[in-house]
């Protein structure tokens, strides 16, 4: 049943990073004059979802006043006529959300597509040493405890660094996806591993394979859909892990370049102490985080099988 | 038991090696080397002299076994970006990682284990159905936004510094530094403990579940022992194989979260060295902070790997 759910919170969490940049309502690296900083406004319930629009009132202060005689309909709505800003601006007077959802599709999907690799080569590895067993299967599960035991995010570090420092976007995230992968196969492998060990000596598959069954169609047909919950439910547990990987190695500087709206290079924009006090919806990528954890966490949870 | 624990020290070995090793070949030969670091200014003639200078122009096994050599004489190179031997920078910088470490393990610990006693003895109730929704909140906060939120609440409220190990300059004898320090330990402490807390909660109240519901606990209970005595004697030693089991896991984690915490809360430890000696391709001093990282590792792993073994005899028979 963990397993369902598991494939059912990734597919929405596709479908979401998909749509995201069409759901942002500007440009999400448009710069608003005399709105730097500004602070998140809240759509009134009482006014039909619309908002009191704001005017800078103190430039050195960045101090805004709210005119609450007017109100300015949601940026989506055809009679949107001044910017309104849900969860504020930042330092450089960008549209928070926008830069949410555009990063978003950056971040999660990074951790999507790592999870997508991770997750056929920790299936592939793991199936071959729970098959074969012998040399091949101490050989593959002696490195993947190895690679368990690391502290992932020193793994992760060290594998970007000695690369060329500076990269195009692109390159950085077919890097990251990489190594991520190269990371998180060993989580799923010894789950499979154990379920095709334990299953290749039952009876049906005896019988599978006294019909003429070869080890491909075994593998297809028998024992690999027997590992599907385990796989999705190991699966989603990688995802907040790499998202956080991302947020982290952008955080040092190690990740996207600081241009790119991903949410761990506005966390890194948002760190400085300053603009953190006094500023703090330029966290809103941390919410999102803590968000996307918090549903995984939930939907998996409170599985005992 | 002695077998067991040779065994064991000898892969400890094995893993800093193969972690320090790794780390200097890797940076090796990555593209760049120190004598970038100078800028456009120095020509090539210049960077060449320089590398002759510092012997990185012999090649890769000549310059690692030479490396290797001085490891066996305790001497780890000269870093090239803080012109100091590296042997000095670990000790300082390592020892500021293990405080942080060692006090959110324990913090970790003793509140985790605790709550998932209660949990795991009170299934269905107020208590612990609301510590059970905190804990799942706290697992949601890994430390990069825990850390964030903790930084913005001692600034907001000036309970606490937000950022650095200490405020005090020259600090006047070492009552007043250790002062200091502990006044700026909460923060990355709390940061690192809360999400650990957590997991150990989660994982207690799930193994002693599994525990009370073996033959011998409800054997112990039809000799005449009181809940508590069979839960303190029987169900609760059970439970702690498979936490220990974890412990060992935990340990990577906590460099891991200590490594972000680190860079939030601008703490002096070994995350920080790593990331300049990386970007500035300073080659002794990665595969030092390597293998102080590792041998960090090693410990944790060889202590709760003994511990097991000392509570679960299945464990030291088996391998």
């Amino acid at each position: 049943m963990a397993g369902r759910r598991a494939a059912w919170l990734l597919a929405g969490l596709t479908l979401v990073t998909v749509l995201a940049p069409w759901l942002a309502p500007y440009d999400p690296s448009a710069s608003f004059r005399d709105y730097r900083h500004a602070p998140p406004m809240r759509p009134r319930v009482s006014a039909g979802f619309e908002v009191h629009p704001i005017t800078l009132e103190n430039r050195l202060m960045e101090r805004f006043s709210e005119d609450t005689t007017r109100t300015v309909a949601l940026p989506w709505s055809a009679r949107a006529t001044e910017p309104v800003f849900l969860l504020g601006t930042d330092g450089s007077s960008r549209d928070v959300l926008s830069r949410l959802l555009a990063g978003a599709r950056v971040s999660v999907g990074l951790a999507l597509i790592a999870v997508l690799g991770a997750t056929l080569l920790g299936t592939l590895l793991g199936a071959l040493a729970g098959l074969r067993g012998g040399w091949v299967d101490e050989v593959v599960m002696r490195v993947g405890d190895f690679i368990l035991i690391l502290p992932v995010l020193y793994l992760v570090l060290v594998l970007r660094a000695v690369l060329p420092l500076v990269l195009a976007p692109v390159l950085v995230f077919a890097l990251m996806a990489g190594i991520f992968m190269l990371v998180g196969w060993p989580v799923v492998a010894r789950g499979v591993r154990a379920i095709v060990a334990r299953e290749r000596d039952r009876e049906y598959v005896q019988a599978a394979r006294s019909l003429g069954a070869g080890t491909g169609r075994l593998l297809t047909r028998h024992l690999l859909p027997a590992c599907a919950g385990h796989v999705a439910v190991q699966a989603s547990l990688l995802l907040p892990a790499f998202i956080l990987a991302e947020a982290a190695l952008s955080y040092v500087g190690l990740g996207f370049p600081d241009a790119l709206p991903t949410w761990g290079t506005m966390l890194r924009a948002a760190a400085d102490i300053n603009e953190l006090t006094r500023f703090p919806w330029t966290l809103a990528p941390a919410a999102a985080i803590f968000a996307v954890t918090l549903v995984t966490n939930l939907a998996l949870q409170y599985h005992h099988d | 038991m002695l077998t067991f624990t040779i065994r064991r020290v000898l892969f400890a070995l094995f893993l800093i090696w193969v972690v320090a090793s790794a780390a200097f070949v890797l940076t090796r030969l990555a593209p760049g080397d120190a004598t970038f670091v100078d800028g456009p200014l120095s020509s090539d003639t210049q960077r060449a002299a320089m590398r002759a200078q510092l012997g990185l122009d012999r090649p890769l096994l000549t310059q690692y076994g030479s490396w290797l050599a001085g490891i066996v004489r305790l001497d780890f190179g000269t870093s090239l970006l803080y012109t100091r031997p590296v042997g000095e920078l670990l000790a300082e910088r390592a020892a500021n990682t293990a405080i942080l470490a060692t006090a959110a393990l324990l913090l970790a610990t003793l509140l985790g284990v605790p709550a998932g006693i209660y949990t795991g003895t009170h299934q269905g109730g107020l208590g612990a159905t609301l510590t059970r929704g905190i804990s799942i909140v706290l697992l949601s906060t890994p430390s990069l936004i825990a850390s964030l939120l903790l930084v913005l609440v001692a600034t907001r409220t000036g309970w606490l510094p937000p950022g650095g190990m200490t405020s005090m300059a020259g600090a006047s004898g070492w009552v007043s530094w250790l002062g200091d320090v502990l006044r700026h330990l909460p923060v990355p402490t709390l940061a690192l403990a809360l999400p650990l807390a957590a997991t150990l909660e989660r994982l207690q109240s799930q193994a002693l579940v599994e525990a009370q519901a073996r033959p011998f606990v409800a054997a112990a209970r039809a000799r005449g022992l009181s809940a508590a005595e069979a839960l303190a004697r029987h169900a609760w030693p059970a439970s702690l194989g498979p936490l220990l089991g974890i412990y060992g896991l935990m340990i990577g984690s906590l460099l891991s979260g200590s490594f972000v915490v680190e860079a939030v809360t601008a703490w002096p430890g070994l995350g920080r060295l790593m990331v300049d000696a990386l970007v500035a391709r300073d080659l002794y001093l990665v595969a030092g902070a390597a293998a102080a990282g590792a041998s960090g590792l090693a410990m944790g792993t060889l202590a709760t790997d003994l511990l097991h073994a000392w509570v679960d005899p299945r464990v030291r028979e088996g391998r």
